[in-house]
């Protein structure tokens, strides 16, 4: 451990402080508004805009992908760019402004909600919290390992130990104070993060000579490329892996397709465009979105592809050797071994904060689609609206405690997959009924229940019996059909997304063709303008009086 | 070209940094606009709102 206890120690005391003082401010908002879903619907841009980044980026983006730079290389830059374009600008200007108007006249007040409400469809609803409720534990769950994994490494306590405390201190104020004090200490935790990877940034640079210096100290190590990863298609850090190698066919598939787009239909991002109060205030969150993103995901695969370069001037050896093959541990050991202890501490906090935002976001959204969209209106068919908040607290809670337990199951390498895996059934589950719920007009409720059953049925398919990084460890196609995967040659590589996104998207479009559109009325109030200093006229207020009504 | 020979790395390292900075000057912008904005919309009346 690289850092003194007694400070650390101090700075986590300042910073939990800080922690609970924020949320306490989102908490005291949220009593005089219908804030525990939605925070009120009044958030600022810059607010929405770091809440939005800091629940997008988690540890495991930063010490996950980080690492698997320090593997693959640069290479994963492109993914860093799909994030900000794709995952902010489309996002924040062609996505955000529909759906935010379109929750607003359907009085929706989650994205499963959101989604069912324009199809008018419970199924819909339903079908789609339980899908979150079940899939997003395991995307939590990554998030808990990496936060679990930087503090041992760092303080040097139990893992257990430390996966215990992180989830209890989350818990404890996402549960209590809703939304609102969620993206309230996400923002805080975002401005941390942004001066953690700043300074991360300047020292890595400046150690290894400077931006060209370093770059191209690590050009020169190409030949350094272990032999089995040269034979699956790597061809040095600071170059593409060879076209069509299995290498080429990770990066591209899974990663940047995978996380890239799939951040569009991510439900706990999703709803954050519902927390904002006209469309301008989205187009003025991308000022803060777009370089938050760079400042995290790029900074971290930059840097993370760079730590061959400190290693091997220090050690002889190159990262992955450093950390004895696994990805996860690249990361932390940097950031102990190459920076000044102080500056560990802070960081350490930031990948802290990192983890609690990313957490918190998927702890709401998993209770709130678990109480409120399963149980309350797929279940009870919306007959229990008195316990809105009541429900979804015990949803969180519930979820939660399902997240520690896979936690502990989970294998050791799995953080970058488990991201990948739970953005790449979102994609295809939610973004051809959620594309069509903005834009195409034609789409009817048949559709979108045939796409949304077609497509998350297809990508879990593909991911048990093709897609090799997933059903070779499952074994549950060896068990069946005693082989490991169903397909051979070029298939077991290609990412699900691939495959059941156009699948589903066919499924939408040909469904909907061939079914009654839906009426013109119903059409003319889901997308009805809005203005932007008009008085909030829910056509449809029932579950915000829900809300209100308990006094949350 | 920034000490990076391959050119489908070093224009993922540009297109990041440009595509960060567009947001500025887009999200900038769009801050700019918001007196005009507010008052034009405080003189039109609620009529497409109506419907409700």
């Amino acid at each position: 451990m690289a850092v003194n206890t007694s400070t650390l120690i101090l700075f986590v005391v300042v910073y939990l402080a800080c922690t609970f003082y924020v949320a306490r401010l989102g908490y005291k908002k949220n009593s005089q508004t219908d804030g525990y879903m939605l925070a009120g619907r009044q958030v600022h841009p810059a607010i929405m805009a770091l809440s939005y980044g800091a629940a997008f980026i988690s540890t495991s983006a930063i010490i996950g992908f980080g690492g698997v730079a320090a593997s693959l290389g640069m290479g994963l830059l492109w993914l860093v760019f799909m994030n900000i374009f794709f995952g902010i600008f489309i996002a924040f200007v062609v996505f955000g402004p529909p759906t935010r108007r379109m929750g607003l006249n359907l009085g929706s007040i989650t994205y499963p909600e959101f989604i069912g409400k324009r199809f008018q469809s419970r199924f819909i609803q339903g079908f789609s919290g339980l899908l979150i409720a079940v899939f997003m534990p395991l995307y939590a769950a990554s998030v808990l390992i990496g936060a679990g994994r930087f503090l041992e490494t760092t303080l040097g306590i139990d893992y257990n130990l430390a996966l215990l405390i992180f989830t209890i201190i989350i818990a404890s104020y996402v549960i209590k104070g809703g939304l609102l004090s969620v993206m309230y200490v996400d923002a805080m935790q975002g401005t941390l993060m942004l001066l953690g990877m700043a300074f991360l940034l300047v020292f890595t640079y400046s150690k290894l000579g400077g931006v060209v210096g370093a770059h191209q100290a690590l050009t020169d190590m190409a030949s350094l490329v272990p032999q089995a990863l040269v034979d699956q298609g790597h061809r040095g850090w600071t170059a593409m892996p060879a076209f069509n190698s299995p290498i080429w066919w990770t990066m591209i598939s899974t990663i940047t397709l995978g996380v890239g787009i799939g951040v569009l239909a991510q439900p706990q991002l999703a709803v954050r465009f519902m927390t904002v109060k006209d469309d301008r205030s989205l187009k003025r969150a991308v000022l803060v979105g777009g370089p938050f993103i760079l400042m995290m995901a790029g900074v971290a695969y930059v840097v993370g592809a760079l730590s061959n370069v400190y290693f091997y001037r220090t050690t002889g050896m190159i990262s992955l050797q450093v950390a004895g093959g696994n990805t996860d541990l690249i990361m932390p050991q940097f950031l102990n071994q190459a920076m000044p202890e102080t500056f560990v501490a802070l960081f350490m906090l930031s990948l802290l904060a990192a983890a609690m935002s990313t957490a918190a976001a998927q702890f709401h959204t998993m209770g709130t689609s678990i109480g409120h969209d399963f149980y309350q209106q797929g279940l009870m068919n919306g007959k229990s609206r008195g316990t809105a908040v009541h429900a979804t607290k015990l949803g969180i809670a519930f979820t939660i405690l399902v997240s520690v337990a896979l936690a502990y199951i989970l294998p050791v390498s799995i953080i970058a997959r488990a991201t990948a895996m739970f953005m790449g059934l979102c994609t295809s589950a939610f973004l051809p009924l959620y594309m069509g719920a903005l834009f195409w007009k034609r789409t009817t409720r048949a559709g979108a229940t045939a796409s949304l059953v077609v497509g998350s049925l297809s990508s879990l398919f593909w991911l048990v019996f093709v897609h090799a990084k997933e059903a070779v460890p499952l074994k549950i196609c060896l068990a069946i059909f005693g082989k490991e995967t169903l397909l051979s040659g070029t298939w077991p590589l290609v990412d699900p997304i691939l495959v059941a996104t156009p699948l589903s998207f066919l499924t939408l479009i040909v469904v909907s063709l061939m079914t009654v559109p839906p009426s013109a009325e119903f059409l003319k109030r889901a997308y009805r303008l809005r203005f932007e200093d008009e008085e909030e006229e829910l056509s449809e207020p029932a579950s915000h009086k829900a809300v209100e009504s308990t006094g949350v | 070209m920034l000490g990076i020979d391959d050119p489908q790395i070093w224009l993922a390292y540009v297109f990041c940094v440009l595509s960060a900075l567009g947001c500025m000057v887009y999200g900038a912008l769009n801050w700019k606009g918001e007196d005009e904005e507010q008052t034009v919309k405080s003189n039109t009346p609620k009529a497409t709102v109506q419907d409700q």
